[in-house]
């Protein structure tokens, strides 16, 4: 895994990031210059603690941020060595960037194969061309085939999850940001959905951005991390090396020499730790 | 039971006609999630301004006003302007809008009502005019000696156009790739921005859909009643219709819409003579509210899905 991301990374540029600020309702300061780059191929993780600003980095990226208000007011986002930052969200996803949504996110009213139908939207595909890319998913989600003509607000959330996940490849990307995807959902769920991604990338070369709080899920899955505190990339690496680091250890997976450390006194570690870095 | 059928016939065509406003009501509704307050200004606009182009359009051009073609002509022109007016309402409202809660969208249209209506009257005069679709309001021929039935001819066309209207629609809502996507945006704006369906031209497409809806809804009232500001006040017709048949549900709207049309009617004739008459202005509302004791979201309703 990590050869391939290496090797990834020595090729033309992928998707980047460069120094990106954003503001929210024009007052409130939420990035403060992240930086980061995704390889063709790689499946990147961006970790980091509630409010970190996850979420909002892959706004940035998708142009979802507009929607909420949000602006890019400093950096740029580039993919395959073009600006992407002024486009809308749809043409995004017609150049292959698409964005899994933190909370899934399902047209609840809908059933599941309308709305894996709608992820096609952007794309002119005749009947057969249509039955075969929801061929393709059910064929990744061999659940979803099952439920697919009930509703999706009826479903549940590990459902609704590989829904989302679905329909966002009805859309054909090459590169997938997926938000929270653990989100509420039990380990072997959660697990599931990892495998998935494991093999849509291993099989069709999709990359993968992924903002989540697991930590140690996200590290086992991913080839490379970020690690994002107060709007700030604080740390990065080899994901095998950020698991081995004894910081995250201590910091993300709650792990220590000394046995678990009290929250209070993480928090206080983890400030100074700030102000040094 | 001859005049028993006819009071229900007659109400039950009377109800198309509410259907077919509260239509534009279920399509804006199910597209955006808004209430849209303005629908009946709309229908209001729409006839208003079919009728001030069949004035204008030959005394400006100098054709005889008995032209055939005129009526299409016009037709064409005033679906232009609403295509238009739904380009205007996107760009200058709903985008600023986006992502606001649907009681600030809801108050925007209320807005919008005040400024639709005072357009249209600065634009072509506030008098009462007549229209004239060419379809005469007597009795259908066959039906009254046969079965010796009262029905109207007009009724029934206009019945007729609503029906079509409604199987259309009905089609393009859930068969059509864009109807998939009007019904997406309608479920969560956001995630329909992600998935790359742009929702500045959904909105477009259902404003302009809802506004041709008007014209036929305009057109048709505008010739029974004179085109007037009291069109507006059909909006107020339709809410019972609304209630009764959900506001997202397209056959809803008719169902909701017969039922209303002939309760109404029938309340009339049956109850009416008891307490003095004329409770086909109210007995509606009371049917509607009623209702919302027992079946908030209406017979065809989208139930309001909660995870537990």
């Amino acid at each position: 895994m990590n050869a391939e991301a290496g090797r990834a990374a020595v090729g033309e540029p992928y998707l980047v990031v460069n120094n990106v600020e954003v503001i929210y309702d024009h007052v409130i300061l939420v990035l403060k210059g992240v930086s980061l780059e995704v390889p063709r191929g790689g499946v990147v993780a961006l970790l980091g603690a509630n409010g970190a600003g996850k979420s909002t980095t892959l706004k940035a990226i998708s142009n979802l941020l507009r929607a909420e208000r949000g602006e890019v007011t400093k950096g740029s986002v580039s993919f395959k060595g073009e600006r992407v930052d002024a486009l809308s969200p749809n043409e995004l996803v017609r150049r292959g960037v698409i964005q899994v949504m933190e909370g899934r996110h399902c047209f609840e009213h809908l059933t599941i194969e309308e709305n894996l139908l709608t992820g096609a939207y952007t794309r002119k595909l005749s009947r057969a061309q249509l039955a075969q890319a929801l061929e393709r998913v059910y064929h990744y989600f061999p659940r979803l085939k099952e439920r697919r003509k009930s509703q999706a607000g009826y479903t549940s959330g590990g459902e609704q999850q590989m829904c989302a996940i679905g329909r966002a490849l009805m859309a054909a990307p090459e590169m997938i940001l997926l938000d929270e995807p653990s989100m509420g959902l039990a380990p072997q769920v959660v697990e599931e959905i990892f495998e998935i991604v494991h093999e849509l990338n291993a099989k069709e070369n999709v990359s993968f951005l992924l903002a989540e709080q697991n930590t140690m899920v996200a590290l086992r899955y991913a080839n490379f991390g970020y690690i994002l505190e107060n709007g700030r990339v604080v740390m990065e690496g080899e994901a095998r090396e950020l698991r081995e680091n004894e910081d995250v250890k201590e910091f993300y997976l709650g792990l220590s020499s000394q046995g678990r450390k009290s929250f209070r006194e993480v928090k206080h570690y983890r400030r100074r730790k700030r102000w040094l870095s | 039971m001859q005049f028993f059928l006819e009071v229900l016939i007659g109400g039950l065509l009377a109800g198309m006609l509410y259907a077919l406003v509260a239509l534009g009501f279920v399509l804006i509704f199910k597209a955006s999630g808004v209430f849209n307050f303005a629908q009946g200004a709309m229908v209001f606009f729409a006839a208003l301004t079919f009728v001030g182009l069949t004035e204008r359009l030959p005394q400006w051009f100098g054709f005889s006003p008995e032209w055939a073609g005129l009526f299409w002509i016009a037709l064409l022109l005033t679906a232009a302007i609403m295509v238009l007016f739904a380009w205007l309402v996107e760009r200058f409202m709903l985008r600023k809008l986006v992502n606001q809660p649907a009681i600030t969208l809801f108050m925007a249209t209320i807005g919008l009502t005040y400024l639709i209506e005072g357009v249209a009257q600065g634009m072509w005069g506030a008098m009462v005019r007549g229209l004239d679709l060419g379809i005469s309001d007597e009795p259908v021929m066959w039906l009254l000696e046969r079965h010796n039935l009262m029905i109207s001819k007009f009724d029934l066309v206009a019945a007729a156009v609503a029906g079509v209207l409604v199987a259309v629609l009905a089609f393009f809502f859930q068969y059509t790739k864009v109807g998939r996507a009007l019904r997406a945006v309608a479920d969560d704006h956001q995630a329909a921005l992600s998935v790359g369906i742009p929702l500045q031209r959904i909105w477009v497409i259902v404003w302009a859909v809802a506004g041709f809806v008007a014209i036929v809804a305009g057109l048709v009232w505008g010739s029974r009643n004179g085109v007037q500001f009291a069109l507006t006040f059909t909006a107020l017709k339709a809410l019972p219709v609304l209630i009764l048949g959900g506001l997202t549900s397209v056959p809803g709207a008719i169902v909701g819409g017969l039922i209303i049309g002939a309760s109404e009617k029938l309340a009339e004739v049956y109850l009416g003579p008891y307490v003095g008459g004329g409770i086909d202005s109210w007995f509606p509302y009371v049917l509607a509210l009623v209702f919302l004791l027992i079946r908030p979201e209406g017979l065809f309703g989208e139930k309001h899905i909660d995870r537990v």
